[in-house]
């Protein structure tokens, strides 16, 4: 099973990196946008999937990390220079998110995130001596490194999917490392975690700041991506649609942001051809997740495995009772 | 410093008109398996929610190895060594039955930073693997916790408590809802952990027989107060305690 799952990867890592290079540039571009959303799901993840903590804010990330990048790109910084302020801001206001969510939880912290992403918004909107306000920054030049330029659409997502590359494989040994398992307590059960001396208001404000950290990064990415941003992307709708990734890949499956964001952002390229019954269309096939798969397109293996376990404990308990018959 | 490993002293704890414990005091030795036993309602469920700092006393003075602990919170309590288990099962379903082990004590190795690149396990599988030899659920100690039966759940629950050696282990009801045959199997794997690791335990059960062959001393409570305080045998020929509980 192990090799298995080991060639998957490579397999999916070589179309990853095959794939683009045969594709037009709308092509290269749908993936380097849904590699972002991957980027900023997989924080989210953390957040929502691994903590148990219910978010609706983080678009509000996205947008810090593409505004800080571009103001200081503007500034005369280097994108290089930008990202880390970036991602240590993100980092620095999740943990301030964070203090709702020791005080409430379910339903009451979505909305004190929600409000927070509103309240980012604003200041998006409307300092404009800062932010540009509905006219947002233009000529965002995207990154080069080493003599390196990253302007064209296919070395652009190259440059994305190394980061892909670099920010899953450090999340994955974040996972598997105590923190992870810290993370899943505090998600399971917070009363015994405290018990058994998981601190849980640390690991709560850590699920906060390093899923904002992604998020923050993948912002600063979309906004050498577009070379211009707005403050629309960074709306509580946009934080919606991320959460929705999220649920839709399977909250707490460390690929479910792989499959959420190609349902989020690829799926309505697919249904294009729907036109105007396009968001029916997406909106039914939600919906049916939702009902029929309720942790996500990737729970889809676990369902199978657990009916499987079921059919054979009832067959074992009819051949017992079978025995005790005759 | 006191010889006690716990000492409670006059605790008190009021909701609205009910006064649910009203000025309880005790002692827990070293290596002693303290009982506390009561008919519903008699405050035993809040004596233990106001010890482990769930719920905050009106008045009174709890000290553990002589330092005064009144008021403090459950993180706090578990890093000076003090295990509890739930009266309802509490297990982390998702995680796998030694995963849950692990969890029940990494947080004790080292510090949140060194933590973040530390091994999974935190160097805590060979003693996750004795306590689940010790408990006899090797044979599923692969299996997620949510899959497995009521009683191996519980089992898991206990000892989740002991994974991280602590002096004092308050167990609330490990009994309740376990089958009569794997209520003897509990008995025994407290005593040989009483025995093995030295440790106190304070024990809350309903179940009589299981109190009177596990405790050393067993403390009866009804309507918040301590009405007796004795060995098993002492409680048994005690007539007040007859006639308001035992009942015979």
């Amino acid at each position: 099973m192990k090799k298995l799952s080991v060639l998957f990867g490579v397999l999916a890592l070589a179309a990853l990196v095959l794939v683009p290079s045969m594709l037009k540039s709308h092509g290269i571009y749908l993936f380097t946008y849904w590699l972002i959303y991957v980027i900023a799901t997989m924080g989210l993840n953390l957040t929502v999937g691994y903590a148990g903590q219910k978010s609706l804010g983080h678009a509000a990330f996205f947008g810090i990390g593409a505004y800080v990048v571009a103001i200081g790109m503007q500034s005369g910084l280097s994108f290089w220079a930008g990202l880390p302020v970036a991602a240590l801001s993100c980092f620095v206001v999740g943990l301030i998110l964070g203090f709702p969510a020791l005080r409430v939880q379910t339903i009451y912290l979505a909305f004190a995130t929600l409000g927070f992403n509103t309240a980012v918004w604003l200041v998006m909107r409307n300092e404009e001596w800062l932010t540009g306000g509905t006219f947002g920054i233009n000529n965002i030049a995207r990154p080069e490194a080493f003599g390196i330029s990253f302007d064209g659409n296919l070395a652009f997502y190259y440059l994305v999917l190394g980061f892909s590359v670099v920010l899953a494989a450090l999340l994955w040994g974040l996972l598997r490392s105590p923190w992870g398992k810290a993370f899943t307590a505090l998600r399971d059960n917070p009363i015994r975690a405290e018990s058994l001396g998981v601190d849980i208001r640390r690991y709560t404000l850590l699920s906060f700041a390093i899923g904002g950290v992604y998020a923050g990064i993948a912002g600063a990415l979309f906004g050498s991506l577009v070379q211009f941003i707005d403050p629309a992307p960074f709306t509580v709708e946009a934080s919606i649609m991320m959460y929705l990734m999220v649920v839709v890949g399977g909250p707490g499956y460390f690929l479910g942001p792989l499959v959420g964001a190609a349902v989020g952002v690829i799926l309505p390229e697919w249904l294009r051809f729907a036109q105007a019954w396009y968001l029916l269309v997406f909106g039914a096939a939600v919906m049916g997740l939702m009902i029929w798969l309720p942790d996500g397109l990737l729970s889809i293996p676990d369902r199978i495995r657990a009916k499987r376990q079921s059919r054979e404990a009832s067959a074992a308990r009819a051949a017992a009772a079978q025995g005790v018959k005759s | 410093m006191s010889a006690s490993l716990l000492k409670v002293t006059d605790l008190k704890k009021a909701y609205g008109a009910i006064q649910a414990v009203g000025g309880v005091s005790f002692e827990v030795r070293p290596g002693e398996i303290f009982g506390v036993i009561g008919p519903n309602g008699s405050g035993k469920t809040t004596l233990f929610n106001s010890m482990l700092g769930q719920i905050t006393p009106d008045s009174g003075r709890i000290e553990l190895k002589g330092q005064d602990v009144t008021g403090m919170g459950p993180l706090e309590l578990n890093r000076r060594g003090v295990g509890r288990t739930f009266q309802t099962l509490q297990v982390f379903g998702k995680m796998s039955v030694r995963d849950n082990l692990i969890v029940a004590a990494q947080e004790h190795q080292g510090n949140l930073f060194s933590r973040m690149f530390a091994p999974g396990d935190s160097g805590l599988g060979a003693k996750a693997d004795a306590l689940i030899d010790q408990f006899h659920i090797k044979h599923v100690a692969d299996k997620k916790a949510g899959e497995l039966s009521y009683g191996q759940q519980k089992l898991v629950d206990i000892a989740m408590a002991f994974m991280s050696e602590p002096d004092l282990v308050l167990l609330d009801e490990p009994c309740a809802g376990v089958n009569p045959s794997l209520v003897g199997g509990i008995s025994q794997l407290l005593k040989q952990l009483n025995q093995t690791r030295k440790g106190s335990f304070v024990v809350i059960e309903h179940n009589m027989d299981f109190v009177m062959d596990l405790c050393h001393r067993i403390m009866v409570m009804v309507e918040g107060k301590v009405m007796a305080i004795g060995t098993p045998e002492e409680i048994r020929a005690n007539k007040e305690v007859l006639d308001a509980y035992l009942g015979s």
